[in-house]
């Protein structure tokens, strides 16, 4: 009885703690845009518009359309669905991909003495250097840029699954041996588990590559995209405009990284240790 | 030794496939030169000086773009991780200023420091500085406190305590960071080369290269060498983290 109390009193006080905490990171970011909104007034730079603009402008911009399309203007149907589009979809295949042959290279003995230096080289190679030759190959498009998102997410996932695999714990290996555990029981409820913490790790370091991957090659070689609008505001020297898609390249970071944090601590629950690196 | 072979089977392999997809036309070869092709492409442009004027001006722009991310990122992750409400009363402007993709940056950073060498330092800075600022700060927090508690009751002065408890705890950590650190920023220089149009670097190299679509041998020969610098600076640092921390057991662990 106590205990369970204790328990109650304990949660109450972490949420509590949290709620103050939270409100404590908001009135900071509140102070943070007010001494930005003072600066900019200050410096009067056309370069840095004051955020009041920059919201003032983005909502012109975003939420001017119609009722029927929940006040979303034009430019979030052209634009910004289709880069998370391909932002999402890309990240995606690269998913399934890595972990598929992550698994499989991580339980193959000699696989990974192969393919190792090789995979070593491709992750080493700055995705952007392979944009022209995606654009040759899939032409200037939507093809284009999944090809460079796929390629720049697909190592950290792939090797991070690997050295999951490897990481199995032995007495688990032999466990499962000894009640002579079928093969996908073995795979699905044996070592996937066990790897899914690197494995998140490398899927949260993809995801953050996947973005900027998007916009690179939006900017490159794209006639819709985030990454186009924002470099056309900027060479029609439209400041305003170009912040708000910087700020919404912000939003976006952060939210995708938001959601995969809280689905991994949801996955990962039964972990007694977590580890937070990487 | 098996290994190797195994390595360079595979590494063998890999240019056998590539060359049969181009000759039997799976690819068309004009979009993708055969790997033969590529390779003598690279050893005649490592002979000329103007390519080499190019690789250097990459890597040097990536050494010092890293070299000031570790001098802000260390000190300000030493700060940030030893006082507290330092820490609270910047996490907010953190979490907001770190998930803004560096290269979003590309056009306010042409903008106001110009296309020149500045530019690229300062996005390789700016994406660089946060894996090892966020390493530093988690590796202060995670010094087990029995260590913390000995040295105090041992009357170690705080001076003392971060130089010979808490630097020799993290210093693995930030070295994941800084490794971490080093492939972004190489992909942020050639980036901004390539996306900006710089007047020397790999990436505006390929940028030339690939600007009349016909020598693609040059645009791959020039991603061979980006490449190759990208695994040496990855593995070099591999081997020297190796090399300092023998002493740690967390190295094998940290975060790749």
């Amino acid at each position: 009885m106590t205990q369970v109390t204790e328990r109650a009193t304990r949660l109450r006080s972490q949420a509590a703690a949290g709620i103050s905490g939270f409100a404590r990171n908001w009135l900071v970011f509140i102070g943070a845009v007010a001494v930005w909104e003072l600066a900019t007034r200050l410096a009067a730079s056309v370069f840095f518009p004051p955020p009041s603009e920059i919201v003032a402008t983005a909502g012109q911009l975003w939420f001017s359309g119609p009722a029927s399309q929940l006040f979303l203007s034009e430019t979030v149907f052209d634009h910004i669905l289709p880069s998370i589009g391909r932002c999402l979809g890309g990240w995606a295949i690269a998913v399934v991909l890595g972990v598929g042959l992550g698994t499989a290279l991580g339980r193959s003995r000699t696989g990974m003495e192969y393919v190792g230096p090789l995979f070593a080289f491709f992750r080493a190679i700055p995705p952007p250097t392979l944009v022209p030759v995606f654009m040759v190959l899939f032409g200037l498009g939507p093809g284009m840029q999944v090809a460079t998102i796929i390629f720049g997410a697909i190592w950290p996932i792939l090797l991070n699954t690997v050295d999951g695999v490897r990481s199995v714990d032995s007495v688990k290996v032999d466990t499962a041996r000894s009640f002579r555990t079928p093969a996908p029981y073995w795979i699905g409820m044996v070592v996937l588990p066990a790897a899914l913490p690197k494995i998140f790790a490398g899927l949260r370091l993809s995801l953050s590559i996947s973005l900027i991957l998007m916009v690179v090659s939006e900017l490159i070689g794209s006639l819709n995209g985030i990454g186009h609008q924002l470099i056309s505001s900027q060479q029609q020297f439209e400041f305003p405009l170009m912040w708000s898609w910087i700020v919404l390249l912000g939003i976006l970071g952060y939210g995708l990284n938001a959601v995969l944090l809280a689905v991994e601590r949801r996955v990962l629950r039964w972990q007694p240790t977590r580890n937070d690196d990487a | 030794m098996r290994s190797l072979y195994r390595n360079l089977a595979g590494l063998i392999g890999f240019f056998l496939i590539w060359e049969g997809a181009v000759r039997v036309g799976l690819v068309p070869e004009l979009f993708v030169p055969p790997p033969s092709e590529v390779l003598s492409t690279t050893a005649q442009l490592l002979g000329q000086e103007p390519f080499i004027r190019d690789v250097i001006a990459t890597v040097l722009a990536w050494a010092i773009a890293l070299g000031i991310s570790i001098a802000i990122a260390v000190p300000a992750g030493l700060l940030l991780g030893s006082i507290a409400w330092l820490r609270t009363a910047t996490r907010a402007i953190v979490e907001f200023l770190r998930p803004i993709p560096s290269v979003a940056l590309i056009p306010l950073v042409l903008l106001v420091v110009g296309g020149g060498p500045e530019a690229k330092i300062t996005l390789a800075v700016y994406a660089a500085v946060w894996p090892i600022l966020f390493n530093t700060i988690y590796a202060l927090a995670e010094i087990d406190p029995v260590l913390m508690d000995t040295a105090r009751a041992c009357g170690t002065s705080r001076a003392r305590m971060l130089t010979s408890v808490a630097l020799p705890h993290a210093a693995p950590f930030v070295f994941t960071g800084i490794r971490m650190s080093a492939a972004i920023a190489l992909i942020l220089v050639v980036s901004t080369e390539y996306v900006a149009g710089a007047s020397s670097g790999l990436g505006n190299f390929i940028l030339e290269a690939s600007s009349g679509g016909t020598n693609m041998d040059q645009v791959l020969a020039g991603t061979v060498v980006a490449g190759v610098i990208g695994y040496l600076i990855n593995d070099g640092l591999e081997r020297v983290g190796r090399r300092m921390f023998r002493w740690n057991e967390a190295v094998g662990e940290a975060a790749k």
